[in-house]
């Protein structure tokens, strides 16, 4: 095989790794402790909030808008309306705000 | 009428149940999956190699930067090294997996490791959350057809990337912000949230200014996860945690 093959089967074990290791660890311990379950339950705000980060600190005006509107959209839950009303707005507003 | 046909069939419904919640997913992550297979070309793989990623690897953000490091003269280790930090956020995301499938074997956890992407862990969190059960085929049904659709969407990007039509002027190129945006605030009732939200923005934003993409990841999901492990562990979570200590047989 090809040095990308094995680079690329490389990277997919440390994947695996990084998606099994974390219940490896946890599970080797007879309780979670409160400090731990409240840093777990912390997850999804820290990691989606930095997943959108880079994107919002370097967002033209019409992209900040459509953060904004699918932020609202969120508000009342399901990804339809958070896709379509954001999207919308993004296209809308580059044609509009270029 | 017999018990084999109907436990199939509950299996096939919650399948689909899951499957109709991954529509929105495949729609977010197609432009990335079809965009990884082009630039995987541009940048030396053959067509085999790219789809080859995709389907051992299934996670999106690391493989764009892998395929971006291998165009530079830079050792095998560090390109490892850098998918290895991009995905650093799957540890947190699988201790937690772990909680909401101890009912599962674990052929079907190890499995389920696999599917355990971005949108996989979200959705799981939030049927979690709503206080209900993480059924296996339901899991299946989130993850499977979406793995199917990231492997074919490299294969499309790989073999037709030059025919990419204006991906900005449609906004696709800008689907996956809008996405993430929209799973954050489904989590808005948990505890410290905006405490989270603002420490992690914060963290995220100074790193990704000063250490660089793609650290910024793992330095702002930790800003916001030691936030929220620092403060003060409330008495009922205090008195479930002793008691859970006695019976276990204390320590």
């Amino acid at each position: 095989m090809s040095e990308i093959g094995w680079i690329v089967l490389a990277a997919a074990a440390m994947t695996y790794l990084t998606r099994a290791g974390g219940h490896l660890v946890l599970s080797r311990f007879r309780r979670i402790h409160p400090r731990v379950e409240a840093g777990l339950n912390a997850v999804p705000a820290a990691v989606f909030t930095t997943l959108v980060a880079p994107a919002a600190m370097n967002a033209t005006p019409a992209e900040a808008l459509a953060l904004v509107v699918a932020a609202l959209l969120g508000l009342r839950g399901g990804m339809f309306p958070v896709f379509l009303g954001g999207g919308l707005v993004l296209i809308a507003g580059r044609y509009l705000l270029g | 009428m017999s018990v084999v046909p109907s436990a199939r069939r509950a299996f096939a419904s919650e399948f689909w149940r899951g499957a109709r919640r991954g529509i929105p997913i495949i729609v977010a992550s197609a432009p990335f999956g079809v965009l990884f297979g082009a630039l995987a070309v541009q940048n030396g793989f053959t067509v085999g190699e790219a789809v080859m990623m995709s389907a051992t690897v299934f996670a999106g953000a690391s493989q764009m930067v892998g395929i971006e490091l291998f165009g530079k003269a830079i050792p095998a280790w560090m390109i490892v090294l850098s998918v290895f930090a991009v995905n650093f956020r799957h540890v947190l995301y699988s201790a937690s997996f772990g909680r909401r499938t101890s009912h599962w074997t674990g052929w079907q956890r190890a499995l389920g490791f696999f599917f355990l992407a971005d949108p996989q862990y979200a959705e799981t969190e939030r049927k979690a959350e709503a206080g209900e059960t993480i059924g296996f085929a339901w899991y299946l049904g989130i993850g499977l057809p979406m793995y199917l659709f990231w492997v074919v969407d490299a294969w499309l990007g790989a073999l037709f990337g030059r025919l990419i039509p204006d991906t900005h002027a449609l906004g696709l190129d800008f689907l996956l912000p809008i996405y993430f945006v929209g799973l954050l605030m489904g989590f808005r009732k948990r505890p410290l949230w905006l405490p989270v939200v603002i420490a992690s923005g914060a963290a995220a934003m100074v790193a990704h200014a000063f250490v660089g993409s793609p650290w910024h990841v793992s330095i702002g999901a930790l800003a916001g996860v030691v936030l929220a492990a620092a403060m003060p562990v409330g008495d009922e979570a205090r008195k479930t945690y002793a008691e859970s200590g006695d019976r276990a047989g204390g320590r």
